[in-house]
């Protein structure tokens, strides 16, 4: 199985890995998929809490390649969006950049995933961390 | 393609001998006069290149059947172990099938037998598998318990190509000898790597590859007891009854010639390869355990191929492993690596979780690796688990203490 010069790029000089603190009111964390089906996702995301943009993310993968170069790719694509544009990333998009072959098309819906279930994670925190400017804000 | 690593390594590196092995040069010196010169149809009995073709058969023939203390009329050709499994399985069913159909054989199987045992059912046949024990044997109990009046074939594989664990043969074959029930073993990872003798070990069929001990593929042998029991089995190709009527269709004479001398050389070589590859085996286990922890290996290690290591790396999926070591060939159990995307089922037979599965690796030494490659391999293993384990969020929540076991996994998550 031959990969796509860009998964061979983002698997060995992979974008922003790491971790930002959970507990933090700005982050949201995504953490997608399941160790026995052998693909693991956490994807986070920092987020202005006044202008809704993701200033910075990190992902850590347990996976296959295309699995990697999928959430690494993701956290690329989010820094500078805002999360309403953001959420309009589909996997789609990932198989077309990566040139995932079919068999693949699955870690590209997981990172897909991963980026939804930040932004889920990151919004129920502001909803239960109300402030009177931010209600008006999104209004 | 070829490279040379800094310590003098030439790369790639081959070390999945259990997938196939390179061919000795020495085989393919023996095969080459048999495509331009003595090229007859081993089958011609009229004429001296018919005659020179069919001596090449009949000597390959007496060196197979030495290797694994038989006799030249007992070893049947076919295209390989598989075709070898099929005819083994199909040709006793058919041939038996008025004193019974019942067949008994384990879960850890190659897909040629499972394959055929599930063909065989859906014909009305009754396949009974055995599980196996943590360490990948079979639990002789069960097998005894499982044989009925209806039996009439038990397969156990005598090695297993994915953790080389090695069946107690000789204990299985006394216990079918006993019942009267023919014992057949696919020893495709076996012959030429550990000794096996068909009389000492009680089996009645076995089927044996070249490909896998340095000889060609599409070439493999059957061997079918004549006496001790008489073993009768039917045809699964039909075509001017060659090889005693069981196995039609002209031979590919320099193949034979090649799984022949395969064999002959694995007979001479034997005894000292068997302690170098374990050897080795014992180096690359323990130069990656010493890097590395939380490696677990898979199978016991005491009845196991001498060249074979089959590891898990936790949380580390297995073809990001194999594509961070690009320059080395080895295989996974990771349902990434296989076309169905599922995990080993030998892996899970043996009671190992799925997320141990899909981080294993299968490391096959074979006769023409070295110490160098070893511990090239060694070290590249432990740096790319560690790159690995720095991207991973399974290793980070380890670390964290928390009980990855005990987490509950949302496949989906909710918006």
């Amino acid at each position: 199985m031959a990969y796509s010069d860009k998964v061979l790029d983002h698997y060995t000089h992979p974008r922003n890995v790491g971790s930002f603190d959970k507990s933090s009111s700005e982050v949201g964390t995504g953490l997608v998929g399941a160790p026995e089906c052998g693909d693991v996702m956490k994807l986070q995301i920092k987020v202005n809490p006044a202008t809704s943009v993701i200033e910075d993310a990190k992902f850590k993968t347990f996976g296959c390649g295309s699995a990697i170069a999928s959430s690494s790719l993701a956290t690329e694509w989010v820094k500078g969006k805002t999360v309403e544009e953001a959420l309009a990333i589909k996997n789609t998009d990932i198989v077309r950049e990566l040139s995932l072959p079919p068999v693949k098309i699955h870690c590209s819906v997981l990172a897909e995933d991963a980026i939804r279930a930040a932004i889920g994670d990151w919004k129920k925190k502001q909803a239960s961390v109300e402030k009177p400017e931010q209600v008006e804000a999104k209004a | 393609m070829s490279t040379t690593s800094e310590t003098g390594v030439k790369l790639p590196i081959y070390m999945d001998n259990h997938a196939t092995t390179p061919m000795d040069p020495r085989v393919l010196e023996e095969m080459l006069p048999y495509f331009t010169q003595k090229f007859g149809n081993s089958a011609s009995r009229n004429h001296s290149f018919g005659w020179e073709a069919e001596q090449g058969v009949e000597q390959a023939r007496e060196r197979i059947a030495k290797l694994v203390g038989a006799t030249a009329k007992e070893i049947i050709f076919t295209s390989g172990a598989t075709e070898s499994d099929n005819l083994a399985l199909k040709g006793v069913a058919e041939m038996y099938k008025e004193k019974g159909n019942h067949i008994i054989t384990a879960v850890t199987e190659h897909k040629a037998i499972l394959d055929t045992c599930k063909r065989l059912e859906k014909y009305g046949y009754r396949v009974t598998y055995l599980p196996v024990k943590g360490d990948g044997l079979v639990d002789l109990e069960d097998l005894k318990r499982a044989i009925d009046d209806k039996t009439i074939l038990v397969s156990i594989m005598f090695a297993n190509n994915e953790i080389g664990v090695i069946q107690p043969v000789e204990q299985i074959g006394a216990i079918c000898r006993e019942r009267g029930v023919l014992f057949h073993s696919d020893a495709t990872q076996a012959v030429g790597k550990v000794p096996v003798d068909v009389n000492q070990q009680k089996i009645d069929l076995m089927s044996i590859s070249a490909h896998k001990m340095y000889g060609p593929k599409g070439v493999g042998a059957l061997y079918v007891r004549r006496k001790n029991p008489r073993v009768q089995i039917s045809a699964m190709i039909d075509g001017g009854g060659h090889e005693r009527g069981m196995r039609s269709g002209t031979l590919a004479v320099p193949n034979i010639v090649g799984l022949g001398k395969a064999c002959e050389l694995a007979m001479q070589e034997m005894p000292e390869e068997s302690k170098r590859l374990a050897a080795l085996r014992d180096r690359l286990r323990g130069r990656i355990e010493k890097e590395l922890d939380e490696v677990y290996v898979n199978g016991t290690m005491e009845h196991r191929l001498p060249g074979n290591l089959n590891m898990s790396f936790a949380y580390v999926e297995g073809e990001s492993l194999l594509m961070g070591i690009s320059d080395i060939a080895v295989s996974s159990g990771s349902a990434c690596t296989s076309a169905t995307l599922e995990p080993s089922y030998v892996l899970k037979a043996l009671g190992t979780g799925d997320d141990l599965a899909h981080s294993s690796i299968r490391f096959g030494l074979g006769r023409f690796n070295t110490e160098a490659e070893v511990d090239y391999v060694a070290a590249k293993m432990a740096e790319v688990v560690k790159r690995l384990r720095e991207l991973s969020p399974l290793y980070e929540m380890a670390k964290e203490g928390i009980d990855l076991k005990k987490v509950s996994w949302a496949a989906t998550p909710e918006h």
